[in-house]
């Protein structure tokens, strides 16, 4: 895992330092003389080769430093953290929203296999994962912030700030989560063990629930580990369309300001979670199935 | 000789019953509902793009700023963007960009991806291990992200998207690929091959690679409608095609500030996208009903 994070880290510092334009041409006016420029690029250690600036930036992530940014000179951890709890909230928020809707609307079809029921969830969930999250935020924001006026369009502040943009994340993750819990109950409900319960003659809501749906927890665990990789990405364009001051937008802004403090960052943070559940999605198995055993 | 004569009658005549079976195929194909859904889109997606500079009723940069934020009208059959210009000519031409893209990023990214895969599926030891072990990497990273940086970095055009996302499109085929070709390579006509002295590359490209092509061809679709999205979700934040450009990520991005104004700014470019994107979606999931046997009814 450490291994992985030092590869990103270090794919990003090649790529900032590989990068036409540094910061310094952002910052400084154009009328800057030459010496001007290469005094701030000193003092960024922008002149330094690219091994002592990822041996500087290690150094300093070790002792728990990120640095400062370079366009507007605050500490970057201060700036990450505050950005993450945003964005922790409303990727919450969206997946809370996507697991229950998700989970029903994919039971439904399941049970209904080839009934209008399958294929409505079929369509519907089709044309939710065909629909750009921009285009769903873009149309949330038209419909209920200018024409009904019950949301605000952007911003943070109170709940109702958060809705349309957890609805948006969440629209996009439901259709997902959806046919992922669809084929596994497909999959679950298919074994002997269901026919079985059903021959006891246990009610059909104790078979789906006791029998089916914790089976079919095991693989959809695997699938909401996988979800993360989208959440993020979703929650990227999220946070532009609706001015929501989380990681997302806020590493999309440091890149086009090259600010590479920043940057590192972002991306240490967001790799560093990413990492995380897929780990704790891993271990997880072995409490929820059985079978696995931790060695 | 007679027999001759009989027997190569019987040959012709098996040939045409498979070409008929392989008719009926396709047309119990196109009955299907999602399937003829897909088929219609496509059909009208592919006919635009490849008619666009003649179906376009206007040149999708002309700007004409006497016409700004004008309404559907029949010179405009769409309305007008912020600066004039014909939403339906860019539409129509954006709609060529997003298939392009899609599709070229699905070549590009599955071309690679597939070669390697089925090297790393046919040799195995060494080479399969330092190619599958690399897979393994590309796919633990967080890949929006880097995407974005990638894109970033290399300079924000549609070009550079592209190769972005080819770049992780390919390691998910190195997979597929490789997974195909091993439950192939064990087959009888393989070993035949072998047997008759074919040298490996021929056998690769002559019997393992069409024979394990049945699971790429229903990601493809869905790889190119997921790329689409993508492309136009670089575009959309500014780090894809360019303001001029007719692409229709990036029409969002700047015309989404005329939303309260003119909606249609808006929702010409998104109902663009999506259907482009719907279309490959209904397309591979029609597709994988129907070639996968185990979800047959």
């Amino acid at each position: 895992m450490i291994l992985l994070l030092l590869g990103i880290t270090f794919i990003v510092v090649c790529m900032m330092y590989l990068a036409p334009g540094d910061a310094t041409v952002m910052i400084l006016p154009n009328i800057a003389s030459m010496e001007q420029m290469t005094e701030l690029r000193r003092e960024f250690g922008l002149d330094q080769p690219l091994y002592v600036q990822y041996g500087r930036f290690l150094a300093r992530v070790i002792r728990g430093d990120l640095g400062t940014s370079w366009i507007d000179r605050r500490p970057v951890m201060s700036q990450v953290l505050d950005a993450l709890f945003y964005t922790i909230r409303l990727a919450a928020a969206a997946l809370t929203l996507s697991l229950v809707f998700g989970t029903i609307g994919g039971i439904a079809s399941a049970v209904r296999h080839h009934s209008p029921v399958d294929e409505a969830v079929l369509t519907v969930t089709l044309i939710g994962i065909s629909t750009p999250i921009f285009v769903t935020g873009l149309l949330l924001i038209y419909v209920f912030s200018f024409k009904l006026g019950w949301f605000p369009t952007s911003g943070v502040g109170s709940a109702r700030h958060l809705v349309l943009p957890a609805v948006t994340l969440a629209s996009f993750l439901v259709a997902y989560m959806a046919r992922m819990t669809r084929s596994c109950m497909l999959e679950v409900l298919g074994q002997e063990y269901i026919r079985t319960a059903r021959a006891k003659g246990l009610r059909e809501v104790v078979v789906l629930c006791r029998h089916a749906l914790k089976n079919a927890l095991i693989l959809m665990v695997t699938v909401v580990g996988l979800q993360v990789g989208l959440l993020l990405g979703g929650s990227v364009i999220t946070e532009t369309v609706f001015a929501y001051p989380g990681i997302g937008s806020l590493v999309v802004s440091a890149i086009s300001a090259r600010d590479t403090p920043l940057v590192q960052g972002c991306v240490l943070v967001i790799s560093t979670g990413f990492i995380l559940v897929n780990l704790i999605v891993d271990v997880s198995y072995a409490f929820i199935d059985p079978r696995v055993r931790l060695v | 000789m007679p027999g001759d004569g009989v027997a190569i009658r019987q040959k012709v005549a098996a040939i045409k019953q498979k070409g008929e079976d392989r008719l009926r195929r396709l047309a119990r194909f196109v009955r299907r509902p999602r399937a003829s859904i897909a088929i219609a889109i496509l059909g009208f997606i592919v006919l635009a793009a490849v008619t666009a500079g003649w179906l376009a009723p206007h040149d999708p940069m002309k700007a004409n700023l006497s016409l700004r934020l004008e309404g559907p009208s029949r010179d405009y059959p769409f309305g007008t963007d912020w600066i004039g210009r014909c939403l339906l000519s860019r539409v129509i031409h954006g709609i060529r960009l997003t298939l392009i893209v899609g599709l070229g990023t699905v070549a590009l990214g599955g071309g690679v991806g597939v070669g390697l895969g089925l090297l790393a599926g046919f040799y195995g030891r060494t080479l399969e291990m330092i190619i599958m072990r690399m897979t393994d990497l590309l796919l633990a990273f967080p890949y929006f992200l880097l995407t974005i940086v990638f894109v970033a970095v290399l300079g924000p055009s549609l070009v550079n998207a592209v190769i972005a996302i080819s770049f992780w499109t390919m390691p998910h085929y190195i997979r597929l690929a490789r997974a195909a070709v091993l439950s192939v390579k064990a087959r009888e006509f393989v070993e035949a091959a072998k047997a008759l002295g074919r040298p490996d590359f021929r056998i690769l490209i002559h019997h393992v690679f069409p024979n394990s092509l049945t699971p790429l061809i229903v990601q493809s679709s869905i790889f190119c409608a997921q790329n689409m999205l993508m492309a136009a979700s670089l575009s959309f934040l500014g780090l894809g095609a360019q303001p001029p450009s007719p692409e229709l990520g990036a029409m969002l991005g700047t015309g989404r500030t005329y939303l309260r104004a003119a909606p249609q700014v808006v929702a010409v470019p998104a109902v663009g996208i999506f259907l482009g994107v719907l279309g490959f979606n209904f397309l591979g999931d029609a597709l994988r009903d129907f070639l996968d046997p185990r979800l047959r009814s």
